[in-house]
Formats: C-alpha cells, sequence, structure tokens
C-alpha cells in the first residue's frame, strides 16, 4: 500500500480562498480598501510582521511608503506606458494612476528597522515587532 | 463593485483532463494591448517571475505567454494573517490577426511587467521567441 503525504498546504489554501469569497461578497457590509496593490500580512509573535505586496511596473521613485507604530502606508503611482503619435489601446486592464494604501499591523513595530525590497515587480517589507512589545515568558513560582 | 475585482488576480481555468505537471496554482495576467502604424505591443502584469522563467510560444496563430514563480517565497515561521493574492503561475493565449511579422517579436522583462512587441508585416510562420532581461 502506498502512502500519500498529508499536505496541510492545500486545505490552508482552500480556507484563505473561502475567506477570501466571502469577503468581497457584496452581500456582507464592509469597509472597502483600495484594493490596489493587493498586500499580504504574515506576523511572527517574536519577530515582526512581514507585507508583501505585487506592484509590477512601480520603480521605487515612484512608492513613498510610511510606517508609523502600528500603520504602515502604501502610496505611490503607476504610470501608463507613453504611447507614440497614432496608438491607440485595444485592450485595457492594468490599474495605471495613484494608489494609496494603508495596512493596519498586528503589532506596533520598531519603525526605525523597518526594511523594505522589491524583486520582479514584488515589493517585500519587514516590520520587526518592538523589543519591550515582545511577549516574554513568565515562570511560575510553586510554594507548598 | 466591477472596478473592485478587476485589479484581483483572476484564476485560469484549467482544461477538462489536461492537469498541469507543475503543483502551483495558474493566473490569468492582467494585459494592455495597444498598437500603433508598426507594432502591436501586449503588456502583461507578472509580479514575483524573473526573465528566466517567461516561455513564449507561437504555435500557429495563437501567441502563449507562461510566466512561473520559482519560489513560493513564504516567510518561513510566520502566519498569514492577512491575504488579498495568491502566488502563482501566470497564462495567456491571444489569437494574433494575420499581419504579424512573427520573425521579429521581441520580448522584455521588466519589474514584473513583460512587454512582447509584435511588428505588423505579411507573414504568418511558426516560431520560438527569446526573452531578454531589461
Amino acid at each position: 500500500m502506498f502512502r500519500q503525504p498529508f499536505n496541510w498546504r492545500e486545505f490552508e489554501r482552500m480556507r484563505r480562498d473561502m475567506n477570501r469569497l466571502f469577503e468581497n461578497s457584496p452581500y456582507l457590509p464592509r469597509g472597502r480598501a483600495a484594493h490596489f496593490p493587493a498586500v499580504n500580512v504574515w506576523a511572527n509573535e517574536q519577530e515582526g510582521v512581514i507585507v508583501t505586496a505585487e506592484l509590477p511596473g512601480v520603480s521605487p521613485d515612484n512608492l513613498d511608503i510610511s510606517v508609523t507604530a502600528d500603520t504602515l502606508n502604501i502610496n505611490g503611482s503607476r504610470s501608463p506606458e507613453n504611447l507614440p503619435e497614432e496608438a491607440q489601446y485595444h485592450r485595457r486592464e492594468r490599474y495605471c494612476a495613484e494608489f494609496s494604501r494603508s495596512v493596519q499591523l498586528p503589532y506596533s513595530v520598531d519603525t526605525s528597522k523597518v526594511e523594505a525590497s522589491a524583486e520582479n515587480g514584488t515589493l517585500r517589507i519587514i516590520l520587526p515587532r518592538a523589543e519591550a512589545e515582545k511577549p516574554r515568558q513568565i515562570t511560575v513560582m510553586a510554594s507548598g | 463593485m466591477a472596478d473592485e475585482l478587476q485589479t484581483q488576480k483572476q484564476e485560469a481555468e484549467v482544461a477538462e483532463g489536461a492537469e498541469r505537471t507543475r503543483a502551483s496554482r495558474v493566473y490569468i495576467p492582467q494585459v494592455d494591448i495597444y498598437s500603433d502604424n508598426d507594432n502591436i505591443v501586449i503588456l502583461a502584469d507578472m509580479p514575483g517571475v524573473a526573465d528566466k522563467d517567461i516561455d513564449i510560444t507561437l504555435d500557429k496563430d495563437i501567441l502563449t505567454i507562461n510566466g512561473f514563480i520559482s519560489n513560493a517565497a513564504e516567510p518561513e515561521g510566520y502566519e498569514l494573517v492577512h491575504d488579498e493574492y495568491g502566488v502563482g503561475d501566470y497564462r495567456r493565449s491571444f489569437t494574433l490577426p494575420d499581419e504579424i511579422d512573427r520573425d521579429n517579436i521581441e520580448a522584455s522583462l521588466s519589474n514584473g511587467v513583460l512587454r512582447v512587441k509584435l511588428p505588423k508585416a505579411p507573414e504568418a510562420q511558426t516560431r520560438k521567441i527569446t526573452v531578454k532581461a531589461v
């Protein structure tokens, strides 16, 4: 008998998809944040937060990222390609305008240690958690 | 509401009976297509794809662009608390009009945007296209 390795990732993916499906449902009243760019937020209690965003075609010159203790702001613009004189569009699906997103962070972060990098159009921002805020283990003193 | 849905990545349908050999998902990249007197240009959003992972093929009159993700780049030890997009491969096909010069199709990739330039001329042949990085 062969054993299939249990792939938990697929279930995680399905769960996220279901959540995403209901988030965007027009029947649920939800605050609608601007949707460009799409961001993913990763968190680790000890380490901090990592925010990734898909920003193809946006150079660092057109990006303005600022962070406060608990909020990350990503502003910028993506300019459309300069068209030659007689050109005309057949299809226009890419968002080419100004964008502004505000991401609420799950933990307070140390703003002096925030790093951002971009690779192949994907932006990755690493926000380490503020030292004083990291959870500490508390030992229990037993007596009696 | 239509605006919101458009900026989300759309997932591609898998053809019946033709499974992919790769385990990742497939998305349809958003494109802008414009033309002037000399060329038709396709701009496709493919964030996360490196230039060596792009595959463009022209078969009869169908141009197919494929972009492959080499690593899911999920941070180790972190939990995803908010997700708006998934990471996966890209694939989209276009039917080209007859008057494309198939020998001189050029493609380049910059910042996750693939730019395919299709010069206009009366020719019709099957060719493989190489990508150069910008």
